[in-house]
């Protein structure tokens, strides 16, 4: 029994966390939230790729470093815990795509150069009216699909798109295809821009596995949204207390006062113990496969709704500066937001756990 | 990340397995007429095996083992599966024996605490008094030497069990000059003597479990001082940690509470239907099961940081209120579950039908006050885990609980 991180995992959260403290500080992120396009900065995911987090849970044969989702899954705490903008969600959730679905000669052709960060890729997932679940894609399983895909984040730099199909089965299609449309959305988070992808007779080539490995991508994506909410909520108590200690009014730091420092206590209460809801969740997607999608969908309903909750709080805890733009908690809260929808709300989450408990 | 157990565990889990086999039937013990005598005999023979009281020296009944917390936590599995009696529960064996082992003198071990550990002697606490509760230092109840004999007068309240127990451990006044904190001494009493009075308190379930206690020219003899005079306050202090770090903060209470709510939501009709289909219950229930997940996974952590020799930080600190929270979310969910139970006085023993949820529905308050009550755990949290500054008015207390 040891349910604690390897002295190797420790190393990696460090390795990013360092990375990224010293190319993405708080004016750096800043300069990056506000860019027009949203384009990633290449140096920032290629320093991510040097480090090689793309490359980190797929298999040695195929160029990858043989680890597990849970390796993975820290890494997305970083990266949470720092508002990193990078296309590390969608390419690291294609990569895992292709390896559950793909033919060996498939996985032979995309999985080095998406481990070495030569192609890019991203996964389309959502559909009209929230429909997320593997279950409730309708795009035609075919050579040539037709349909429309919400919320793709940095669609416009993938090479490569991972599209969820009907009856949960998965293709690919590649930039530039016939009939592929990208229009980038307007939204909160832009750490992690989304756009609308639409198909019109797209050349598609359809992996082999079926809805039981669209269904894995989909818990594995439900694990790496917990582990981001984990870190963004970690960092958000953390700016809430430290502000807490340096800001004076009436003669003392603010910290001083109970009814401060108990909000700021409950705050830590309801994230700190709640990182083993995603360590366990991709354990299981590792170790214990049958106990794997309702620990992902109860991590991810948890961590999600704890995660926002503490944002708006960290938000109230700096008073004034805290609703401004040029200060980072604001960056925080709308990562909170995009990981409260994306991939499914926690009441639809929780309400599948619960079946799935066999309530 | 390993969830399993090593080979070494399992046959370790085996061995405890056939111990309780070969003697302890639970069934045949709870209608047994020498019920206690067959718990006792089975405590003895668990101790000669290691099972049980092993941080505890032979010498003293223990059975001094090797600290093991994954050893310890097999033993508590079997014996929970097996429905078989452990440690004797209460202050006696969790507060008072601690305490004696670290700070106690030779006789006072020799005399006290294999006769604990045995049951033989139950014990009542006497810290908090009328005007010195969270403010601990405060206590007033006052004891000086007279003539061999420490001479106390005063009243302390909140005392579990005082009007079953045989002896007390006090924390007195016995320097009125000194500083708030230094004037404190650590006394150990024989409650069955002249001069005390206990009154037990009839609590908000209609059950009465702790009491108050006046002392009026009470005597204990002179080395049953615990520590220096003076010293009260550290002494005390061990006895505390031990207290928090013990029975309050596990997560396999809020388990096992978790799913007899389930089970009371699949047992119960709402619209027609059982009411664990209902959606709003259902979410409600998904919801605390996050709760009650991460308190078992952070404890699971916990555990292997500890088994690791590692600091687990400000985890163990947040045990408490996560416990206190989860019981109050439970008791939000049976109330909405029991719906006209919720007026009916519960039942004080064991039986009755949904009513016994009022139990639980007044009993979760008593878990946000006993121990430290939510606000000072908060303080803890803040001070000593986030960093954040004293409050100059809580300077004392804050020092009480660390």
């Amino acid at each position: 029994m040891n349910f604690l991180l390897s002295p190797e995992q420790l190393e990696i959260q460090s390795a990013v966390a360092r990375f990224l403290d010293a190319e993405c500080p708080s004016t750096r992120l800043h300069e990056l939230f506000d860019a027009a396009d949203g384009t990633p900065d290449p140096a920032l995911w290629q320093g991510l790729l040097d480090l090689g987090v793309a490359a980190l849970a797929l298999p040695e044969e195929y160029g990858g470093m043989g680890l597990e989702l849970v390796d993975l899954a820290l890494v997305a705490e970083i990266l949470g815990s720092r508002a990193a903008p990078s296309p590390f969600l969608g390419h690291v959730l294609a990569a895992l795509a292709i390896d559950l679905a793909g033919s060996a000669e498939q996985k032979q052709r995309w999985l080095p150069a998406l481990a070495d960060g030569s192609l890019s890729a991203t996964v389309a997932l959502a559909e009209e009216g929230d429909a997320w679940q593997p279950d409730q894609w309708r795009i035609a399983a075919q050579a040539a699909i037709t349909g429309c895909k919400q919320f793709v984040t940095h669609a416009a730099q993938a090479d490569l798109i991972v599209v969820g199909l009907a009856g949960g089965r998965l293709g690919v299609v590649l930039a530039g295809a016939d009939g592929l449309s990208i229009c980038a959305q307007d939204v909160v988070d832009r750490t992690r821009p989304c756009s609308v992808v639409r198909f019109e007779s797209s050349p598609a080539e359809l992996l082999d596995g079926g809805i039981e490995a669209a269904e894995r991508l989909r818990d594995a994506a439900l694990v790496l949204g917990a582990a981001d909410a984990y870190g963004g909520a970690s960092r958000c108590v953390a700016m809430a207390v430290d502000y807490a200690k340096l800001r004076r009014q009436f003669g003392v730091p603010i910290g001083q006062f109970q009814a401060l420092k108990h909000q700021l206590a409950d705050l830590a209460v309801d994230i700190e113990p709640a990182r083993g809801l995603y360590w366990y969740a991709a354990h299981a997607w590792d170790r214990l496969p049958e106990q794997a999608p309702r620990a992902a969908a109860q991590a991810k309903a948890h961590l999600a709704d704890r995660y926002l909750h503490i944002a708006r709080r960290t938000v109230e805890a700096h008073g004034g500066i805290g609703y401004t733009w040029e200060f980072d908690v604001q960056i925080f809260l709308k990562r909170a937001m995009f990981n409260h929808a994306w991939n499914g709300a926690p009441a639809l989450h929780r309400a599948r756990a619960a079946t799935m408990a066999g309530w | 990340m390993d969830l399993s157990y090593s080979a070494a565990s399992e046959s370790f889990r085996l061995e405890v397995a056939a111990f309780l086999d070969a003697n302890w039937d639970a069934r045949a013990a709870a209608a047994a007429p020498d019920r206690r005598e067959r718990e006792a005999a089975l405590r003895r023979k668990a101790v000669e095996c290691g099972y049980l009281y092993r941080g505890i020296p032979r010498q003293y009944g223990g059975s001094e083992q090797q600290p093991d917390i994954l050893k310890a936590h097999i033993i508590r599995e079997e014996f929970g599966k097996a429905r078989a009696p452990m440690e004797i529960p209460g202050v006696g064996v969790q507060m008072v024996v601690p305490t004696l082992l670290e700070c106690g003198s030779q006789w006072q071990r020799d005399f006290f605490v294999p006769r604990t550990l045995a049951g033989e002697f139950r014990w009542a606490q006497g810290y908090s008094e009328p005007d010195a509760g969270s403010d601990l230092a405060a206590v007033r109840t006052h004891a000086e030497l007279v003539d061999g004999h420490w001479l106390i007068n005063g009243q302390k309240t909140w005392s579990s069990l005082a009007h079953k127990a045989h002896y007390m451990f006090a924390l007195v006044r016995t320097d009125r000059n000194a500083a708030k904190h230094a004037g404190l001494s650590y006394l150990l009493l024989d409650m069955k003597q002249p001069g005390i009075t206990v009154r037990p308190l009839k609590q908000i379930t209609g059950d009465s479990e702790f009491c108050e206690v006046f002392f009026d020219n009470v005597r204990t003899p002179q080395d049953w001082i615990v520590g220096e005079p003076g010293q009260g306050w550290a002494v005390s202090k061990t006895t505390l940690s031990h207290e928090r770090s013990g029975f309050i903060g596990s997560a396999a209470t809020s388990v096992t509470l978790f799913g007899k709510l389930v089970e009371l939501a699949r047992n119960t009709t709402l619209n027609g239907k059982p009411a664990l289909e209902d959606p709003v219950i259902r979410e409600r229930l998904a919801m605390l099961d996050g709760y009650v997940s991460a308190h078992q996974y952070s404890s699971y952590r916990q555990f292997s940081m500890a088994a690791h020799g590692q600091d687990a930080g400000i985890a163990p600190m947040m045990n408490k209120l996560v416990n206190t929270r989860i019981a109050d979310d439970v008791a939000a969910i049976a109330r909405d579950l029991i719906g006209a139970s919720l007026v009916v006085a519960p039942p004080l023993g064991k039986g009755g039908g949904n009513e016994k949820w009022v139990n639980q529905f007044m009993g979760s308050l008593g878990l946000a006050i006993a121990g430290g009550t939510s606000n000072i755990q908060r303080n803890l949290i803040a001070e000593r885990g986030l960093g954040l500054p004293r409050d100059i008015s809580t300077e004392f207390l804050s020092k009480a609980y660390l």
